[in-house]
């Protein structure tokens, strides 16, 4: 076991094993959403008193979940990359950033077209929002960071480094509509106390949120092979391989 | 239920079909640019490939 995790951090062992699995990540990525899209937007009974527009929340909250998960990813792989030096886990950290960057993006908006219905407002300058508005801007700064950053070593340092403070902002997320009084009602899931909402509308919603995440593992896999090819592309490997990249 | 009853979202389908139509459009090309990417990096190693082997 620890043979074959150690031989994956090689860039041309994981070039070929993500080559093989990329396939099925997308086939089950594509199922899942087909199944989920219509379950969220046709099947999911009406609710009493949102109506239609509560089916925003099969977008908003796996968004906003994987806004927070995508972020723990890339700060996890920063740590790694700092403490054993593996170029993989830099790679991945790299590519993390514009996805986080876009499920957040997508949390914001679609929460403030949801806001706008069911508050009577686009926004509120209350914790749970600003909070999730800082998010943005960490992914932000790490991307900006890393492309001012001309040497590629120090650009990944410094880069993880503001990933690895930034973490702070998770639990602040998480637990802001408990901590602050705000607008955004607190969570209906939870790991420890389970679900309060209705099963008829809770199962679609862990289909979503189980396409997300095949689909951030499809992405991810993308943008960190095409950066290993970038990086390693006057490797040996690569030229023996070529036909089959 | 009807089709135009659906795409209507009981009067919600600006804020419903907004939402999911920039999800679509954002995650979608978050999947097309790293496509087009690979092309054309697979195409520049094989570009330096055939270079070295005339030389």
């Amino acid at each position: 076991m620890w043979k074959f995790i150690l031989k994956l951090t090689s860039f041309k062992h994981f070039y070929q094993f993500s080559g093989k699995i990329l396939p099925w990540l997308g086939a089950i990525t594509f199922i899942l959403f087909a199944v989920g899209l219509y379950w969220s937007l046709v099947i999911a009974p009406i609710d009493y008193q949102q109506k239609d527009s509560y089916r925003i929340l099969y977008i908003h909250v796996p968004a906003a979940w994987m806004s927070l998960f995508v972020y723990i990813v890339m700060a996890t792989s920063g740590a790694i990359h700092l403490i054993w030096k593996t170029k993989l886990s830099e790679v991945i950290a790299y590519s993390c950033a514009p996805i986080g960057a876009v499920f957040t993006f997508l949390a914001l908006v679609t929460g403030a077209i949801w806001g706008h219905p069911t508050w009577g407002t686009w926004w509120v300058w209350d914790a749970r929002l600003t909070s999730e508005l800082i998010l943005l801007f960490l992914y932000i700064g790490y991307m900006a960071l890393y492309s001012a950053i001309e040497d590629r070593a120090s650009a990944a340092r410094a880069a993880a480094i503001l990933a690895i403070v930034g973490v702070v902002n998770i639990p602040i997320i998480h637990y802001s509509v408990d901590w602050w009084f705000t607008l955004h009602q607190s969570a209906s899931i939870s790991v420890t106390k389970g679900s309060s909402m209705h099963p008829s509308m809770y199962w679609p919603l862990v289909v979503m949120a189980t396409a997300f995440k095949f689909y951030f593992a499809t992405v991810l896999l993308m943008r960190t092979r095409n950066e290993i090819l970038e990086r390693d592309q006057n490797a040996n490997w690569i030229k023996e391989q070529e036909k089959s990249l | 239920m009807s089709l135009s009853e659906f795409l209507d979202m009981g009067g919600y389908a600006f804020y419903v079909w907004t939402s999911y139509g920039l999800s679509f459009v954002l995650m979608l090309m978050l999947v097309i640019l790293p496509m087009q990417r690979k092309k054309q990096l697979v195409r520049r190693i094989r570009k330096t490939i055939r270079r070295g082997n005339q030389s």
